[in-house]
């Protein structure tokens, strides 16, 4: 009945260790205080009861060194948690140069999974353990929060735009996997499973598992960029009516309005589906925007493309 | 202020007058404290109900008691009601209203019709809310998260938050009454360091109340206009965004946390004081953290959206500035336990209940540094964690202190004693349900169960149960005082002008008190607890 109790939850990658350090030290100093607190007011309470309330008691209003004490210790001990807090904060939004990418789309109420080879899955997620996975998400409706307990990660997806969780799993096995942002009727059921394998399993899965691939993600993108005409503006020599693509994921990228941005997935994204919002500097505001002709999955499909492209000689001055 | 020196009147604020329309068109801050705490027992007693069905269902993993859409409903409700009708006013509008006029020494508010409209607008927008609730509820959380609210509900949005902007209005005129009454109408000789610190307080509490509460208003108007004419601020589709309504709601529900529990601390400073029988330690440290608790609340509310999408770099900020509010909150902590040093402690159960506030407000404030750890915050967020954390603040520390203050001040507002013993219990049993409701909830949420869930996985069954078991225990020990209170109406004992033996000024005019508060306007002398000087005098 009550299969699988525990107090701790499984320590699954390789950020796992870092906050359950950061916790139990957390937990240490504040017991301390509570300790500390408890222990007084049990004390004096005890102490000092006298049940006839006709005695005052001793005339004390106030000390300066204790004020000071107990106020400018716990600050420092605070800046301390903070420092460390911060320290592994940016340990969890950082993601190393080189990851394994998944797009995933949260709607109500279920996860979606893009493979670059191809592959989807829905609420389940097959990942390698010992190699950095990044899970670029959005959402199609309303938020949802993409929440890996057994690897301390949690982000919310925001429509309209791109978040990410990057992880490193370090244990064989199968997590939770939790919408944690409250989204309507069947919430609590828009969970699933993540599938953490060893690189040989998973390279058989990704032969072999997944529901029907329609080729790699790359070459879904390449499809599309065709389709869409794309590739008539876009030209690769950079004499195009628009920018060419060629090494622009990861650059800077100058805007009409004197602003420089980095061309991220969120930028890309942006500029597929509402392509007035940025408009790069030396460029005429002509593209039309394609909210509404290409889905989620035909975004991550081009921006997987667009990531592929590399920069021609000649055009790194417009991108740098 | 010896106490034998009071002359009963046979007439009070309570006998002057008997009809009920006497009651509805008062202008006595003491009728409309108890009018607005008629009504704040009902929504408690109804988030109550709802809070239960929650834990009934939630016994089990699967969701076999309520279907998902009610469960969903019933935490919605549950979270509005105890918010916006129990929390933000049971101190400041019931006990403020009561307490505050007598503690000054003045006759009543500055602005006597006002408070009476105030109280008018509270019941209009809890009928609203209430009305919403029986057509059929509301779903989206008591955060009213967009696109969800605007797009996604098929529920009644917009009636409930007709109820809380009109709700809201209630809320600002009963601060600005408030900062008046404390500037303009101080007995003489009542000068701002000889106020009593309940009155610091909530002076602290009434700026929060009337520069947060318009933003809430703005944006519950914003949503509305989105819901119905699809304006485009929040919506993505039109070049809005979701994550601005996050900034404008938490920019106000951040402060509500402290219009919660801000006149909480406000009453166990004079309990802790009272049954102590000495001066508070550090008055002014006390006082003057209650204004950076105000002021230091207004700057931490982006530590709701850590993984909203926010720059790591605000979040930083917003990380830090959440731990610097956490300082106040500590050295009040530690001032009150420095009060008790010493003293001569008279356990009656304002004081056992005092006791309770500090153990729950202390794992509760302790626990917040954990959410504004940024590293754990990402894990703990959304999670039962947050949960048990921010019932900790508001019910544990909220509640605990507004239940002292009832039980300090009941023998004032009726001439009756209620039955200390009983009370004692009641304080324990809350206590020990509390404990056992919440204490499960830290692990559940670090073993990463989320929020707002109509079934879990069944590794989570244990400590559900046990969470349940104690919110039975939670739910007797929060009846409890309605039996006695009831009780001392009938056969109470005569309280007497100051039972308590008490410094201040509402103790020294008679139980119930006259309807004008003092036969003549009291002429203050000393300061607030003066405890060790009267006994001087008497001895």
């Amino acid at each position: 009945m009550f299969s699988g109790f525990t107090l701790f939850p499984a320590q699954a990658s390789t950020i796992a260790p870092e906050v359950d350090n950061l916790y139990l030290g957390v937990v240490a100093i504040t017991a301390f205080f509570a300790i500390v607190v408890v222990v007084c007011v049990t004390y004096f309470a005890i102490k000092y009861r006298d049940d006839t309330g006709e005695r005052v008691g001793a005339p004390i209003t106030g000390s300066m060194p204790l004020e000071l004490g107990w106020s400018l210790i716990p600050f420092f001990i605070a800046i301390g948690i903070f420092v460390w807090a911060s320290v592994v904060f940016f340990h969890i939004v950082r993601a190393p140069d080189q990851t394994l990418e998944v797009y995933s789309t949260g709607k109500r109420w279920m996860w979606r999974f893009q493979h670059i080879d191809g592959q989807r899955e829905i609420n389940e997620l097959h990942i390698p353990i010992g190699r950095p996975v990044r899970v670029v998400f959005t959402s199609e409706d309303v938020l949802h929060d993409l929440f890996i307990p057994a690897f301390r990660v949690k982000a919310d997806a925001v429509p309209g735009r791109y978040s990410a969780i990057w992880f490193q799993a370090t244990q064989v096995g199968e997590y939770h996997l939790f919408c944690a942002e409250y989204c309507g009727t069947r919430h609590s059921g828009m969970i699933g499973t993540v599938y953490a394998m060893e690189p040989a399993d998973y390279q058989a899965w990704l032969a072999g598992g997944g529901t029907t691939a329609t080729g790699s993600l790359l070459e879904q993108g390449e499809t599309l960029f065709t389709q869409l005409a794309c590739v008539t503006c876009h030209l690769g020599d950079g004499t195009g009516r628009g920018p060419s693509l060629g090494g622009v994921y990861g650059s800077k990228v100058a805007l009409d309005n004197g602003s420089v941005i980095t061309a991220d997935e969120s930028y890309l994204r942006e500029s597929i589906l509402t392509s007035q919002a940025k408009t790069v500097k030396g460029y005429e505001h002509i593209m039309p925007t394609f909210q509404g002709l290409v889905n989620e999955d035909g975004v991550a499909a081009l921006i997987e493309y667009i990531k592929s492209m590399q920069a021609a000689p000649n055009q790194v001055a417009t991108t740098h | 202020m010896d106490t034998t020196a009071v002359v009963e009147s046979p007439v009070n604020f309570l006998n002057h007058r008997h009809t009920v329309a006497s009651w509805l068109l008062t202008k006595d801050h003491k009728r409309i404290g108890i009018l607005y705490f008629v009504f704040v027992s009902f929504a408690f007693m109804l988030g109550g109900i709802f809070a239960a069905l929650i834990r009934m269902e939630l016994t089990t993993p699967a969701g076999d008691l309520l279907s998902a859409d009610v469960y969903n409903r019933m935490f919605t409700m549950h979270g509005i009601t105890m918010i916006f009708f129990v929390l933000i006013p049971a101190v400041p509008a019931v006990l403020g209203n009561f307490v505050l006029p007598l503690m000054i020494g003045a006759k009543d508010v500055a602005f006597p019709r006002l408070n009476l409209l105030s109280w008018y607008i509270f019941v209009t927008g809890f009928f609203f809310t209430l009305a919403a609730m029986i057509l059929g509820g509301v779903d989206t959380g008591w955060t009213f998260y967009t696109p969800y609210s605007t797009q996604g509900s098929e529920s009644y949005v917009l009636i409930t938050g007709i109820g809380i902007f009109i709700t809201g209005f209630s809320s600002i005129l009963t601060g600005l009454n408030f900062i008046v009454t404390v500037h303009r109408m101080r007995a003489p000789g009542m000068t701002w360091f000889r106020l009593p610190l309940f009155i610091w307080a909530i002076y602290a509490t009434s700026l929060v109340q009337v520069l947060g509460t318009p933003v809430v208003a703005i944006t519950i108007a914003m949503l509305a206009m989105e819901r119905t004419l699809h304006l485009g601020i929040f919506d993505p589709r039109l070049g809005g965004d979701p994550v601005l309504f996050q900034h404008l709601f938490w920019f106000y529900s951040h402060p509500a946390v402290y219009i919660m529990i801000l006149p909480a601390m406000g009453v166990i400073s004079e309990t802790i004081a009272c049954f102590s029988r000495k001066n508070v330690f550090g008055y002014s440290f006390v006082a003057f953290s209650s204004l950076a608790i105000a002021v230091f609340g207004f700057l931490v509310w982006a530590h709701h959206l850590f993984v909203a999408g926010i720059s790591p770099y605000s979040a930083l900020i917003f990380s830090f500035l959440s731990f610097a509010v956490a300082i106040p909150s500590a050295v009040k902590t530690f001032n009150w336990t420095a009060t008790l040093y010493k003293g001569a402690i008279w356990w009656k159960s304002p004081m056992i209940f005092s006791f309770g506030f500090l153990g729950l407000f202390l794992i509760g404030g302790l626990t917040g540094l954990f959410l504004a750890s940024l590293g754990l915050d990402i894990h703990l967020t959304d999670t039962y964690f947050v949960v048990a954390h921010f019932h900790y603040i508001m019910v544990g520390g909220g509640i605990m202190g507004y239940f002292a203050g009832l039980h300090f001040w009941w023998p004032k507002a009726t001439g009756r004693m209620y039955n200390d013993t009983a009370a004692k219990f009641a304080a324990l049993l809350i206590f020990v349900g509390f404990n056992l409701t919440f204490g499960p909830q830290f692990i559940l949420g670090y073993l990463g169960m989320p929020r707002r869930y109509h079934v879990y996985p069944p590794e989570f069954q244990v400590l559900n149960v046990l969470s349940s078991a104690g919110a039975s225990i939670l739910a007797v020990g929060y009846a409890l005082p309605a039996f006695y209170f009831v009780a001392s109406l009938f056969n109470g004992e005569k309280a007497g002008a100051n039972p308590w033996k008490a410094t201040g000024l509402e103790w020294t005019t008679q139980s119930p008190p006259l309807p004008d508060n003092f036969p003549e306007t009291p002429v203050v002398t000393e300061g607030a607890y003066a405890y060790s000087k009267r006994e001087m005098k008497v001895a």
